[in-house]
């Protein structure tokens, strides 16, 4: 460990000093719990940077805001919690629909409605994914440390810019104001992407026109190229359109966006998984507490893996596909009524087996090692 | 002749607003206001929500921006705050920028955020088929208001004064060259600049209202207005019913993105 590098710093704080590592130079947000410390963090830092912070009316309007920043080509970020994500949603709709790149950060709590807002939760997981109306692209992720926090803003600002999405990074008031001594990476080892421009000339380019991808190349507002911008379903020059082949290609695109890297977008870390017969799948917080019932089965000699996905959806469908040929039963311990292991039982068609808490408890180790010993009678 | 195929998207054309609206006699003047202002196409960002007045960014050639209902003020906040040298033009209606969008409307006011808004306010939801809005005057019908509205209703002028807005004008669509002046003086202000610009809805707002045709509409606007330096000498009982209009409200206030610019400037490289 670097010791001039390292650092305490909570969950929230390593995500506003990954954000401005990762170039991002305007947030709107509006006081929430427990997501305020990064709106607290940014509207200091931010003016040091030459960056802007304001603080909006309400997280419609902070929504809104960043993606008019981003349209100007700064990167741009909020951050909220359970009720002002939901606000948020049509936003959000709008960002993906006009593939304007953008990071959300949603320090979850239990919900629904005002619920548990200084308690850990893991609910939004589906919110996350669907929130918004329509067939959208979106890509989520999901640390379960303090140092994952600060690598995964950083990519998320990355997968934004490259496949011009909203990107929702998903903390819990665990990993959020969790205190941790980390060692900051070395700027130069951190890798920073920036969204494709275009090299057309102005008269000849159309904003929403794909070349080698499916990803346009853009242009910032002002910069002498002049283009509409709209939700409504448009066509290549950015135009509304009511042509069905039109319409057809572009929702397809979107979405096939997405999902034609979805093995580059995809990352998850195993443990133990080679020589075992369970197999544990566990993010964000409940992810430590995995690590540990982890560390006690296996010296208990229980064969048993983790499987930790840092991005939730696109879901590694295919990843636990394969892990099922070998894993007879599947344990998904997550502070929600098992939002993620549906998804884990439709991937791998195994008997999965939830740990659940909503009470604003998190999930203990000992509470899952309970459950492996359990299976493994 | 005034050189709007300049400014105008030809190819986009025939517009979506009904015979007789007046959103198109707003949006020349809208383009006269910017020619005289001599702000060049590709320093303007017009930006509008969801509605009939919300569609005008497609039809004429800047940097646009057709955002979602109600949020226009706030995605132009961000592009405002982002990138300063944009000229912001808001285009809205009175269901979008009072109803809905009131949040943001009232705020940026209040901020003083450098942007124009115009607000086309024809007393009802156009675009969906005439629905009620804030503006739809006490007693008027609307298809949700089938026994007259019981709601008194916005002065969109007088909220945008109480919010902390620079500069607050008012007119119709028959005074089209006091509209395209007093664009002009919103765009020349620095900060949060308001037009009204009361505007003809002969399809859903006349019709269940028995208004007429939109000439008698122009001719109601026409009879009606009173200037406002001569409403300042009249009294209320002989103000009431009348449109009050020209420059209701002119003032000098700290611009929200200059005070930031200056924020920047004192703090930018110091050590936490």
């Amino acid at each position: 460990m670097r010791e001039k590098n390292a650092e305490l710093m909570t969950g929230n704080e390593a995500c506003a000093e990954a954000a401005i590592v990762a170039g991002m130079r305007f947030f709107a947000g509006y006081p929430i719990t427990p997501s305020s410390e990064i709106a607290e963090v940014l509207a200091g830092r931010l003016p040091r940077e030459g960056g802007v912070f304001i603080q909006m009316e309400d997280e419609i309007g902070s929504m809104a805001a960043i993606i008019g920043a981003s349209l100007a080509g700064v990167k741009s970020m909020t951050a909220t919690s359970g009720p002002g994500f939901s606000l948020m949603q049509e936003n959000i709709g709008y960002a993906s629909m006009a593939e304007v790149p953008c990071v959300v950060v949603n320090v979850q709590r239990g919900g629904p409605s005002t619920g548990l807002p200084t308690l850990p939760s893991q609910a939004d997981v589906m919110q996350a994914r669907w929130g918004t109306h329509g067939d959208h692209p979106v890509i989520v992720v999901a640390p379960s440390t303090v140092r994952e926090t600060y690598d995964w803003t950083i990519k998320a600002f990355n997968y934004a810019e490259q496949y011009r999405v909203p990107v929702i990074l998903l903390l819990d008031e665990i990993v959020a104001h969790i205190s941790e001594k980390i060692a900051l990476p070395p700027r130069e080892e951190i890798e920073i992407i920036e969204r494709q421009r275009t090299t057309e000339p102005p008269e000849k380019y159309l904003p929403y026109r794909c070349y080698e991808s499916d990803i346009p190349p853009t242009a910032d507002f002002g910069s002498g190229y002049r283009f509409n911008v709209t939700g409504l379903s448009h066509d290549e020059s950015g135009f509304p359109t009511n042509n069905p082949m039109k319409i057809d290609a572009l929702y397809r695109r979107l979405n096939r966006k997405i999902e034609q890297h979805r093995n580059e977008i995809i990352a998850y870390k195993k443990n133990f998984l080679d020589q075992a017969d369970f197999c544990i799948v566990a993010y964000g917080s409940s992810a430590r507490s995995a690590r540990r019932a982890l560390q006690e089965a296996r010296s208990q000699g229980v064969k048993v893996g983790l499987f930790q996905p840092y991005v939730l959806w696109p879901f590694p469908y295919e990843v636990l596909e394969n892990i099922a040929q070998q894993c007879t039963h599947f344990i998904v311990p997550e502070m929600n009524l098992g939002q993620i292991a549906h998804e884990v039982a439709c991937a791998t068609k195994r008997r999965v087996i939830k740990i659940n808490r909503v009470d604003g408890g998190l999930i203990t180790p000992s509470e899952i090692f309970e459950r492996i010993k359990n299976v493994s009678v | 002749m005034f050189p709007y195929e300049h400014y105008l998207r030809y190819d986009k054309f025939p517009h979506i607003w009904c015979t007789g609206c007046g959103c198109g006699i707003v949006l020349k003047a809208m383009l006269r206001a910017i020619e005289r202002s001599k702000i060049s196409k590709n320093s303007i960002a017009l930006v509008s929500g969801i509605g009939c007045s919300s569609r005008t960014p497609g039809y004429v050639d800047f940097n646009t921006l057709h955002t979602t209902h109600g949020r226009a003020i706030a995605f132009a906040t961000g592009l405002k705050l982002a990138k300063p040298e944009l000229k912001i033009v808001v285009v809205s209606g009175d269901g979008d920028a009072t109803a809905i969008g009131g949040n943001h409307f009232i705020h940026a006011a209040r901020r003083n955020v450098d942007m124009t808004v115009i607000i086309y306010n024809n007393h009802i939801y156009g675009m969906t088929g005439g629905q009620a809005s804030p503006t739809t005057p006490l007693g008027n019908r609307a298809s949700t208001a089938p026994y007259g509205s019981i709601e008194p209703s916005f002065d969109i002028s007088g909220l945008a004064i109480a919010a902390g807005a620079s500069f607050v004008a008012r007119s119709t669509c028959y005074h089209a060259t006091q509209l395209d002046k007093l664009i002009t003086r919103g765009l020349l202000k620095r900060g949060f600049a308001l037009i009204e610009a009361l505007t003809p809805c002969p399809t859903y707002y006349a019709r269940p209202n028995r208004l007429g045709t939109s000439v008698d509409m122009l001719r109601w606007y026409k009879d009606n207005s009173i200037a406002v330096e001569r409403a300042r000498k009249m009294s209320e009982e002989e103000r009431r019913g009348k449109v009050i209009i020209g420059v209701l409200h002119d003032t000098e206030r700290t611009e929200f993105s200059d005070e930031y610019q200056k924020l920047i400037k004192k703090m930018k490289g110091k050590r936490r």
